[in-house]
């Protein structure tokens, strides 16, 4: 029987490596870099792009702050979340419902409630027609679900697989909850034609733009905080959790509260998204929600990098670009390069494209305490460098599921 | 706290070679959007001008999921769209240009509807648009084109309850196809009804009309089921059915979940003489999936199958099968989507320009001799007169039309012209 | 009571379709901890294999065609996960997260696979004539073709149990998969049984389709429809435990069927995975647990 710690290493998160690297970076090491970034995204972007692809771009951004998210709890916390759909979705509603309501006007029905047959505003609606309650639900909802949910399962150990696939089940449950519920949800259609925002034209050109701008905001704001818990004590521990929870609870620490905060903090941010992704694109609906794209939003990481928080708005951005170009370039065939692309990565790049940049750094002379000799070829260097750390195919491990 | 020496800050590795990778990317974004930024720039705004003509070809847009669940209905209908436009062509396109189709996927998912829609207008600045098939496609879709003051053709029959100045309706709406199909039941003396539907917007709608219509022509509802999008368990539904003891079953369920109703309920050993029930979303198409024998004798409500009787059908069914293949089938939506193509052709030639404005204009009161036989666009609301059809699936997986209306119908998409319908 | 003993009887019906989709699962996941999302694809390629096979022998040998397919479609889901194990799941042993994100790429693929193949719209398959109509006792009708479902996972079941407990082969697998050294050290080619194991859980899968044909549609997307619902008799059963598999399918089945009719059907499907989630919080490792002396 595996131990657990190697189990848990085998899970795919960074692992030792990472961690006994010593660094001795300063905390505003990559700080040009950031404002490198700023500076392509909020001045670059909004002058050499379209309002078209700017408002595509605004869009994944919305997905890039999820994306931070999923490798917070994922890549530092080892939980892999696939019911992110849940969050974005409970975030993206909340804020549809107040902009719907807004724009009915008060006493007013929205649209889809008329064609329903509702008479009277339901009341689970009614706290929704203030912008107080409306806005801060839209991040505060997810994170209280979360917490209580993990709560739960934490308690119980419920942990690696079985968690994955309870957060799967109970994205698929939300779902059909959703679309059962027409009258009060819009059911499959969702909460359509949202075109304005405490009055502002959001279909206004300059008005996107502007949008554009909050959201890399925000996203750089998610980003800073998320890297700065991950930095801090916490994030340590988090990642102690995630390598071997027992010797962390053999020190004294309740591994279920520390797992706790990073699921509630990367539903968080995942209601956040869902809340911009809504003026944004202007729907919101429980296809953006179920299983397919809360599995989609975990390869958005995997690709970029899961234990890389670059890595996942790197990862956001490329694949969602991507499936834009390659789904207009290719109508029909497009899936298959976008499997194809998904499986190279995840099976023998598992550190994604932040990996990638690893390897190429390293190549370029500039390794710092190299763990062991790698073969030469880049290619081969990059699978030895997979089979090393996962342990070759006689190292079948077993998830600890006590 | 601990703290070994050599513990370094985890995730701090990451990050500091991170922003390099993430600047040549976003790098790269930007260099890519400048392209798309010239492709943009072609053309002129639609709303005033005379989007998607260039030098020698008309561009529309085709827009329909080519990938995920509903890939098995609307693949069908743009090959048919596309056929039609192929035979435009053929005979000297539109304006002495040829039509060139812009096709996207919108894969089954309502907002890459809304995304996809938005990029033919804007970067392939496309004439018009073909496309859609759910009602949450076109809802998604619906604020594009009315923002953009673009045109959408959308193919497939719906519950009503809509008019967009900017959407051509070329399927039925609820009083030419729900309607006709209660009508037919109560002729056969089937007056205790039970409804059953996929949990969406369409079953819930069309049942909440059937229940007002039912009330005023003294038809019994006996029991209203819905189950889920892709559900494929009906044992228990099919004994809440038995237990009911309906003469009918009024049947709105969704593509897939037909296939597994209807073979469950053959397998139940329930008949058709026994419990007819009638589909509005079964065509000819569907019948090939779940396997003639299974629904042989059910009843659908429609206004155009393979089998319709009139001279222009025959001579699409030869075209549509020598293009792909002689065991593919037409049917409603297929031909809608021949149809619209065909209307929108004919408008803008007669309009002599793509003008938005001057081909909504000129599809007022147009007529056009359809497979399903003459279809006419009423000026107001832009659905099409269509002549309602009642047929029963014949073991060999065609339909054979048993009861015709005398004419095509005016569409009523808010049910304005019927006392029963005030309340809804 | 007529009713009572039809809804038992649907959901001894539902319980039959879900473990015969989650059999193939309780190898690749329960015993390799693999979580193979392309084992829908695999059930759909069954279902495709029994189109194919009716097609080339003709309508007049439906029959023959369909029992024919079960043993085809055996092999076709086996050598696909033959492939898949070779190509890919083997670089993956020890990261079953990883190796969920990666079937699904495959999966997707092979979707799309069909789509080109097949054509996007769904295929008919006839069904055969000794299966239509059903049983009728005491007034409760059970279908024929509920009842070959039954029969068939029945036999499976039984099938699996005396492989697994009574056959070398099987006994290797328990072995590898209970102490993967120790195994090796005794002389047991771990690779080899690894490769068998994957092969018989995907052809499982294959066996399911044929199945399915009876039931439901047969198009590019049948696996998406039923994968999850595998995955979660699996985990309630316990990890590789067949008896917790059957168990589950027959509990969830029937649970399955009496709600859906107090209520709605969707609101049965939400209630049963709501209830899932909370019965994992008092047995988190599912009915069965097998023992191990590992750390909690």
């Amino acid at each position: 029987m595996a131990t657990e710690s190697q189990a848990a290493r085998g899970e795919g998160a960074p692992s030792t490596g990472a961690i006994a690297r010593p660094t001795g970076d300063s905390p505003w090491a990559g700080a040009g870099w950031f404002v490198v970034a700023a500076i392509v995204l909020l001045v670059v972007a909004p002058l050499l792009l379209s309002d078209f692809r700017l408002n595509l771009m605004a869009k994944f951004l919305c997905f890039a702050i999820l994306a931070v998210g999923i490798a917070f709890a994922w890549g530092k916390g080892g939980m892999l979340v696939l019911g992110q759909g849940i969050f974005f979705g409970l975030g993206g509603y909340c804020v549809a419902m107040f902009l719907k309501l807004e724009e009915a006007g008060p006493g007013q029905l929205p649209d889809f409630m008329v064609w329903s047959g509702v008479e009277q505003l339901p009341l689970l609606w009614r706290p929704f027609q203030h912008a107080w309650f409306a806005l801060p639900a839209a991040v505060l909802l997810p994170m209280g679900i979360a917490a209580l949910l993990g709560a739960l399962v934490f308690r119980q150990r419920v942990r690696g697989a079985y968690f994955a696939i309870l957060t799967q089940a109970l994205a698929a449950a939300f779902v059909i909850i959703l679309v059962g519920q027409q009258q009060l949800t819009g059911g499959t259609n969702g909460l359509t034609n949202i075109t304005a925002m405490f009055n502002l034209d959001l279909t206004n050109a300059g008005n996107q733009r502007g949008l554009y701008v909050i959201v890399a905001c925000v996203l750089g704001g998610a980003f800073l905080l998320v890297r700065h818990l991950s930095r801090s004590r916490y994030g340590r521990l988090l990642v102690a959790v995630r390598d071997s929870e027992d010797r962390v609870r053999f020190l004294g620490y309740n591994p279920t509260t520390i797992k706790v905060i990073a699921f509630a903090t990367s539903a968080g941010l995942a209601g956040l998204a869902g809340a911009f992704f809504v003026p944004v694109v202007g729907i919101i609906s429980p296809t953006m929600l179920g299983i397919v794209p809360s599995i989609e939003m975990v390869i958005w990481v995997a690709l970029g990098g899961r234990a890389s928080l670059v890595g996942a708005v790197i990862g956001a951005l490329v694949v969602n670009w991507a499936k834009t170009g390659l789904s207009e370039q290719f109508p029909s065939g497009w899936l298959y390069l976008e499997g194809a692309l998904f499986i190279a990565v995840v099976a023998f790049a598992p550190k994604g494209i932040a990996g990638l940049a690893e390897l190429w750094r390293k190549r370029a002379g500039r390794s710092e305490g190299a763990p062991g000799a790698l073969p030469r070829s880049p290619l081969g260097r990059l699978a030895g460098f997979a089979r090393a750390r996962r342990g070759g195919p006689d190292r079948l491990e077993k998830e600890p599921t006590a | 706290m601990y703290h070994e020496p050599g513990y370094g800050r985890p995730g701090m590795a990451p990050l500091r070679r991170g922003p390099l990778a993430l600047a040549v990317l976003v790098c790269a974004l930007a260099v890519a959007g400048c392209g798309a930024q010239v492709k943009d720039g072609g053309g002129e705004g639609p709303a005033s001008g005379t989007p998607g003509v260039t030098a020698d070809s008309i561009k529309v847009g085709i827009l329909h999921s080519l990938s995920g669940t509903m890939a098995i209905s609307e693949v069908s209908v743009r090959d048919a769209e596309l056929l039609a436009i192929e035979e435009i062509n053929r005979s000297g396109g539109v304006l002495g240009k040829k039509i060139e189709p812009v096709v996207e996927d919108g894969a089954s998912d309502w907002p890459t509807f809304a995304e996809k829609a938005q990029k033919l207008i804007s970067s392939d600045n496309v004439a018009a648009t073909f496309g859609g098939w759910t009602s949450a496609s076109r809802k998604a879709m619906l604020p594009v084109f009315e923002r953009n003051k673009s045109l959408l053709y959308y193919p497939v029959q719906y519950e009503g309850l809509e008019a967009s100045p900017y959407i051509f309706y070329s399927g039925a709406t609820t009083n030419q196809q729900i309607i006709p199909g209660l009508e037919y039941l109560k002729e056969q003396g089937k007056t205790r009804v039970f409804l059953l539907g996929s949990d969406y917007v369409f079953p819930r709608t069309a049942n909440k009309e059937i229940k007002a219509w039912a009330k005023a022509n003294g038809m019994e509802i006996l029991g209203e089921e819905y189950t889920p999008l892709g559900n494929t368990e009906y044992s228990t539904t099919i004994n809440k059915i038995k237990a009911a003891k309906p003469d009918a079953v009024f049947n709105t369920l969704n593509g897939d979940s037909n296939v597994a109703f209807f073979k469950q309920l053959k397998a139940a050993a329930v008949t058709p003489r026994q419990l007819p029930v009638l589909s509005v979303s079964v065509a000819e198409e569907e019948v090939r999936g779940i396997g003639a024998a299974q629904i042989a004798g059910h009843p659908v409500a429609w206004n155009y199958y393979q089998s319709t009787d009139e001279p222009k059908n025959a001579e699409f069914v030869k075209a549509y099968k020598g293009k792909y293949g002689a065991d593919r089938v037409t049917d409603d939506p297929i031909e809608a989507g021949y149809v619209q193509v065909q209307l929108w052709a004919k408008a803008v030639n007669k309009a002599g320009t793509t003008n938005v404005e001057k081909v909504k204009q000129a599809s007022k009161g147009l007529t056009y001799e359809a497979p399903e036989g003459k279809v006419t666009v009423d000026g107001e609301n832009q659905h099409l007169y269509k002549t309602p059809r009642i047929g029963v699936v014949q073991p060999d997986g065609l339909i054979k039309e048993v009861s015709t209306a005398d004419e095509p119908v005016k569409p009523d998409p808010y049910l304005k012209t019927y006392p029963w319908a005030k309340g809804l | 009571m007529e009713i009572f003993v039809s809804q038992v009887l649907a959901g001894l019906g539902v319980a039959s379709v879900l473990l015969l989709i989650a059999l193939g699962l309780t190898f690749t996941f329960g015993q390799m901890n693999v979580i193979n999302m392309a084992h829908g694809e695999f059930i759909m390629a069954g279902a495709y294999t029994t189109y194919v096979l009716q097609g080339l022998l003709g309508a007049s040998l439906v029959g023959l065609s369909f029992l024919i397919s079960l043993p085809v479609a055996f092999m076709v889901g086996g050598v696909l996960g033959l492939i898949l194990e070779r190509t890919l799941i083997r670089h993956l042993y020890g990261r079953p997260l990883d190796t969920l994100l990666v079937t699904w790429g495959v999966g997707l693929m092979l979707q799309q696979l069909a789509r080109d193949v097949f054509g996007a719209a769904n295929v008919q398959v006839k069904t055969p004539a000794w299966l239509d109509g059903g049983l009728t006792v005491a007034g409760v009708t059970m279908p024929w073709n509920r009842l070959f479902i039954i029969l068939l996972v029945t036999a499976a079941v039984v099938a699996i149990w005396a492989f697994v407990n009574k056959l070398p082969n099987g006994r290797q697998m328990r072995a590898v998969m209970q102490n993967r050294p120790l195994a090796s050290a005794s002389g047991i080619a771990t690779g080899r049984v690894d490769r068998r194991t994957f092969m018989i859980g995907s052809g499982l899968g294959g066996v399911a389709g044929v199945a399915i044909t009876l039931l439901g549609s047969i198009g590019p997307t049948l696996g998406t429809s039923y994968i999850i619902d595998a995955f979660l008799v699996v985990v309630v059963g316990g990890l590789g435990q067949v008896r917790g598999a059957v168990l589950a399918a027959v509990a969830l089945g029937l649970l399955n069927a009496f709600v859906e009719y107090a209520s709605e059907a969707s609101i049965a499907k939400a209630l049963l995975l709501v209830a899932i989630v909370a019965f994992l919080q008092f047995r988190p490792q599912g009915l069965f647990v097998r023992r191990t002396r590992a750390v909690a």
